[in-house]
């Protein structure tokens, strides 16, 4: 089982962040559940999303407590709860942010975990750019596609285009393909340097 | 046709599925997303003929289903919580007047303190009301046994209840089968009522019946019940036969074989006891579960005889009788009485505290060892429960509870009473 931990804020779309990685990952004949931290909804304040992925029927009803990937929709929120928290040592982290994590004083993270499998993205620019919205769901899942290489980029269009239609559709689509080339590229030049 | 979707609207898609032909809802968390589905479908004409009744209250919500469903309509509604509490009386007639409706509860906990969080004292305080009640474990499972509901319903004139967790399955989503229109038309034939409303020829449903017959007509109800216990395995054999899957039925048991310790639970939890119980058989723990479907009526005899092997069970339930303790578990072990059983009942996940696989594997442990309470509270806080105990001792005008606790658990700063 893999299970994935996106954190953002009520109205960046967190839920359904994980309702689209579910069903990209049906659209490749997996086993997938998605389900929020259910609780008031506040636009703005914390909001938690789950997503397990397997190959057989998923029963366990627990949150997830020791993900195996965290996607950071906001980055504010690390100065508020502990985003990291249960993290496999493995694990994946793709951030929400124009910076490094150097950048933005996260460098301590890539020395303990090396740089493989950490990535940050301009999720909230690329929203702006191809939906006219600030919404980084989209482009965070194309982006964890990419650096997880657990999904394919179309599995990704196809949940766009089962969620959205016409023109918004597909500016998520550009979105969505700008954010996975960005980290493939950047994966590449790592591999490279 | 399989479908990665929200458990709420793999719901609405098999009640349209089922042809209803009023469905009267007032919103309430976490049922909102089925009513909100299923008025779509209605406005767009996806589900015709089928009239759909936005009502001011859930009391309203259960009159008009009564109303429509005794002049002969398909009748649906869903609720949760507070607004099963507030359509009792209605509640009660529904049941009373044997009239056929489905309902689904979106099992969600009852205030106070105002909780939206998924539990089961909702309907279960629905009891004694004569709806007949099924959780589901799945979605998948929701699915079916809304579409079996109708039939068992209507064959019998009893209405029932179709409890599915609430956000925990109503907000979930996972892979579900839906059916086609063709399978469902197949398996449930149209309403033919027992009873119903004509101008031309007009009846009453609803007499003042005094003690020389009001014994009658509620044991009638029972008997109903008690026929339920044979059809409704009947009609998930016949659903397995048109679906090609098994779903419903009285009980279900998973690893019970050789089992010394039995884990009884009713609903999604059964999943993660599953697993639970999965690591535990790999490290050579004879344990086994029991998930039960029917709630009512109650399935005495299936519960005994999935029981009366093993060494001790624990009924885990979402669900507590104040003052009392466990309320399944009192069901279970009347089912088990005279075998010297071990029972041992534990309160798990009210108002939507984490039912954890950690938790579940200290539990069971305890209970292969004999070692819990006969009623244990699954990670309570001992310490805030302790120290309201104690404020209440020193001091008279302690104040409210919640609030005290709230502050202790340091998530509200305004307590005013030390």
């Amino acid at each position: 089982m893999f299970q994935i931990r996106v954190h953002g804020r009520g109205g960046q779309g967190v839920v359904t962040a994980t309702e689209m990685l579910s069903v990209a990952a049906f659209e490749e004949g997996r086993h997938a559940q998605a389900f929020p931290s259910f609780g008031s909804e506040r636009t703005g304040a914390p909001v938690v999303a789950f997503c397990r992925l397997d190959d057989k029927e998923i029963r366990l009803r627990e949150p997830i407590m020791e993900p195996d990937a965290l996607i950071i929709q906001d980055p504010t929120l690390l100065h508020q709860i502990d985003v990291f928290a249960g993290l496999k040592p493995d694990g994946y982290v793709l951030l929400n942010s124009a910076h490094s994590f150097e950048q933005i004083g996260l460098g301590e993270l890539v020395k303990q975990r090396g740089h493989a499998k950490l990535s940050t993205l301009p999720a909230t620019e690329l929203g702006l750019k191809h939906v006219g919205r600030p919404i980084p769901n989209v482009p965070l899942i194309a982006g964890f596609a990419a650096l997880s290489g657990m999904f394919k980029l179309e599995s990704v269009i196809k949940a766009i285009n089962e969620k959205f239609s016409g023109k918004v559709a597909e500016g998520n689509i550009a979105a969505a393909t700008e954010a996975y080339e960005l980290v493939k590229k950047q994966m590449e030049e790592r591999a490279h340097a | 046709m399989l479908k990665q979707i929200e458990g709420s609207k793999a719901v609405a898609e098999a009640i349209a599925l089922c042809r209803p032909e009023v469905i009267c809802a007032y919103p309430i968390s976490p049922q909102t997303h089925i009513v909100e589905a299923l008025g779509e479908m209605v406005k767009s004409g996806e589900l015709t003929p089928c009239e759909f009744i936005n009502v001011e209250s859930e009391f309203a919500a259960m009159s008009v289903a009564i109303g429509s469903s005794a002049a002969g309509a398909r009748s649906y509604t869903a609720t949760a919580s507070q607004g099963l509490l507030f359509m009792v009386e209605a509640v009660y007639n529904a049941a009373g007047l044997g009239l056929p409706i489905v309902m689904t509860v979106a099992n969600r906990a009852i205030g106070a303190p105002i909780n939206i969080w998924n539990d089961h004292s909702d309907s279960l305080s629905q009891r004694d009301s004569g709806w007949m009640q099924l959780f589901a474990e799945t979605n998948q499972e929701a699915v079916d046994l809304h579409i079996q509901a109708f039939k068992l319903a209507e064959e019998l004139s009893m209405p029932i209840m179709v409890c599915m967790d609430g956000f925990i399955l109503t907000h979930a989503f996972e892979r579900v089968d839906i059916p086609t229109q063709e399978q469902v038309d197949g398996y449930l034939p149209p309403f033919d009522p027992r009873q119903s409303l004509d101008p031309k020829e007009p009846i009453s449903i609803g007499a003042m019946v005094g003690p020389e017959a009001f014994m009658e007509v509620k044991y009638l109800a029972h008997a109903k019940q008690m026929q339920a216990l044979e059809l409704i395995p009947q009609l998930a054999a016949e659903f397995k036969q048109q679906f090609g899957r098994e779903s419903g039925g009285l009980v279900r048991t998973y690893r019970a074989e050789d089992a010394e310790t039995m884990i009884v639970a009713m609903g999604s939890v059964l999943g993660t006891v599953k697993d639970t119980v999965d690591e535990m058989r790999e490290q050579g723990h004879k344990i086994g579960v029991l998930g039960i479907i029917s709630y009512r009526p109650f399935p005495l005899q299936e519960v005994r005889a999935a029981l009366v092997n093993c060494k001790r069970f624990v009924v885990l339930e979402k669900s507590l009788a104040v003052g009392m303790g466990g309320i399944v578990a009192t069901d279970v072990r009347m089912a088990v009485s005279g075998t010297g059983l071990k029972g041992f009942t534990a309160i798990a996940g009210l108002g939507g505290r984490n039912i954890t696989k950690a938790s579940l594997h200290k539990l069971f442990l305890e209970a292969e060892q004999e070692q819990l309470p006969p009623v244990t509270f699954v990670d309570l806080d001992w310490d805030v429960v302790n120290k309201q105990l104690e404020r209440e001792k020193q001091n008279r005008h302690s104040g409210p509870i919640a609030e005290n606790i709230l502050y202790d658990k340091g998530m509200s700063s305004s307590a005013k009473f030390g």
